[in-house]
């Protein structure tokens, strides 16, 4: 039986596949009935100081080849997160990844400083969603300063808390935002959020289908796009990667880490295969180590380069 | 068959107005609901909303929508011919067994998917006590469409005696319970009635199936809002309807429910109907 588990950022996961934020994860006990469906780590939906509205539905709907969303991070803010995230912290044997979201860059730091009282294992810092472009302008991820500022900034109040930064793949600097981002203190990134946006217009409607009109786009098929992304973070920095995006098998993991991420974010495939993909996935990687005669996972990280 | 993810426009062919709040609408569209499966029914510009399906011969289904906010009042307002989108069938549905003695207790609009089980109910050969509960006589659904099942004893009661017995469902549900051997009881409503059927068929060690309605966004078992306290299971794809059994261990059931931003709402005292 070969060896699983990953070591990221000093804590210890089962496995390298961790729920990316923003599927499943309004409450506690669905991010538990996540772990028990056989993931090896999960992130919370991104947390807020105060709660915030979503966009009013659809906020997503999937094809054979895509998926889009516009939820627009609804949430109801630190009080829900004391009430329901601390005490599945305290409870889990797993880690628990507590994304946290803002409007601005003191939105940040203020969430930041107030999550230390649900014990966050690891932060991270969700500056690259696509669906709330229109409230809050261009998501901070694709502007190398404001991502490093807002690292730096957080960074300050998150004390020996290890940070991630989720970035944006809707850029064409990736390695120098990344190593900017490094540089300001992150301690891992997540490579990342959603492609987009997208628009998908019903012609029998004659209008956008998705009630925000545009959505982020992921899913299988940008999969080769998303790998490309965390190939050439990799090459940029030496802190570790958590790689997302089009996802599905265990086989689209193990690539995905020989494209050097270290933990593998599985989010729209739940979508695909059901919230029992963890499970049917790691055995996926587990009979790929034993053909293969890998011992410990570890050892693919970054393989490919 | 696998489920439209993508909402299809439909038109509206027909409208049919079950009394003062309640109308149903009728697609011609072979969607093949089982019966307790839902639709997302989708008002462009509007809003996205899960609703059963109260009828489906796998030719033509019907929605059956109880006007209780903007979005169903938006939804009043259309005509036949309109189009509106649909995505689904979702969820798992009522499970029915050959030649079983069962008891629907429908409560309001709750009767809507309960009626949708009545055909293959017949097809099984199953014998019916359908307990229709409404607050007044003018809320009663589908009584008439009930009576011409045959094989089925329809027992009417309203809150103010308007029509039928005046009392609760739940009053009627404990007599037949004491009267006849029955084998499963399927109920649809408002969930404090619900939880109240609950604990009789605990009580009198009879199996249910109860057909949960939660505030969800994707309806395929992703986005995690209609989640339920501490099993994590999801209404929209483990549900809507719940054997008893599970509900027991359900947090949630008769006591709270979740908005959009994931908070937590209490049922108020609202009264059995």
């Amino acid at each position: 039986m070969s060896d699983l588990s990953i070591n990221f950022c000093g804590v210890k996961f089962r496995n390298p596949l961790v729920l990316a934020s923003g599927i499943l994860g309004v409450t506690a006990s669905s991010l538990k009935n996540v772990i028990r469906n056989g993931a090896g780590g999960v992130t919370t939906k991104s947390i807020w100081l105060n709660p915030h509205k979503g966009h009013p539905n659809p906020t997503m709907f999937g094809t054979e080849h895509y998926f889009i969303n516009a939820v627009g991070l609804p949430d109801a803010g630190i009080e829900k997160a004391i009430d329901e995230i601390k005490p599945l912290i305290e409870s889990s044997e797993d880690p628990i990844i507590v994304s946290i979201a803002g409007g601005n860059k003191q939105d940040f730091v203020d969430i930041a400083e107030k999550i230390h009282v649900v014990n966050p294992q690891i932060l991270e810092l969700n500056i690259s969603c696509p669906n709330v472009e229109d409230q809050f302008g261009r998501p901070f991820a694709c502007v190398t300063v404001d991502a490093g500022e807002l690292v730096k900034r957080v960074k300050e109040v998150s004390k020996n808390v290890p940070l991630v930064v989720k970035l944006s793949p809707n850029v064409n600097n990736i390695a120098e935002i990344a190593l900017e981002c490094e540089k300001q203190g992150a301690d891992g990134i997540n490579m990342g959020n959603t492609f987009g946006p997208g628009l998908v217009i019903d012609i029998d409607i004659r209008k956008p289908v998705l009630h925000n009109k545009v959505g982020g786009v992921s899913g299988p098929g940008l999969k080769p796009l998303y790998v490309k992304k965390v190939w050439d973070v990799y090459s940029a920095v030496k802190i570790p990667i958590i790689g997302t995006g089009g996802i599905l098998t265990g086989e689209d993991a193990i690539e995905m880490m020989m494209a050097g991420a270290s933990l593998v974010g599985v989010g729209t495939a739940v979508y695909y295969r059901d919230i029992d993909v963890f499970s049917k996935m790691v055995k996926e990687i587990s009979d790929w180590c034993e053909r293969s005669g890998v011992e410990n996972l570890e050892e693919i990280v970054g393989a490919a380069h | 068959m696998k489920s439209i993810d993508k909402p299809k426009v439909l038109q509206i062919k027909d409208i049919r107005n079950e009394n003062e709040f309640i109308k149903t609408f009728v697609f011609e569209y072979p969607l093949n609901s089982k019966p307790g499966q839902f639709v997302m029914l989708w008002l462009p510009e509007m809003d996205e909303k899960p609703f059963s399906t109260s009828y489906d011969d796998g030719k033509e289904f019907w929605i059956t929508v109880f006007k209780v906010g903007k979005f169903t009042e938006k939804l009043f307002d259309l005509k036949v011919g309109d189009q509106v989108g649909i995505r689904g069938p979702y969820g798992n549905g009522f499970k029915l067994k050959v030649n079983q003695h069962l008891v629907m207790v429908g409560g309001g609009c709750g009767s809507a998917p309960l009626f949708s089980t009545l055909r293959e109910a017949k097809e099984k050969n199953c014998k019916v006590d359908f307990v229709l509960g409404a607050r007044t006589s003018d809320l009663l659904l589908f009584q008439k469409r009930i009576k011409d099942f045959d094989n089925i004893d329809l027992h009417v009661c309203t809150d103010d005696g308007s029509e039928g017995e005046k009392g609760f469902t739940t009053d009627v549900l404990k007599r037949i319970l004491d009267e006849k051997i029955v084998d499963m009881i399927l109920s649809c409503g408002p969930e404090v009635m619900m939880k109240k059927v609950s604990e009789i068929a605990f009580e009198k060690s009879v199996k249910a199936q109860l057909s949960l309605e939660r505030y969800m966004k994707c309806g395929f078992g992703i986005c995690g809002n209609c989640t339920l306290d501490p099993t994590g299971l999801r209404v929209c794809k483990d549900g809507p309807i719940f054997d008893n059994e599970i509900l027991k261990n359900v947090a949630d059931f008769g006591a709270y429910h979740r908005d959009s931003e994931g908070k937590k709402e209490w049922f108020g005292a609202c009264k059995v109907r």
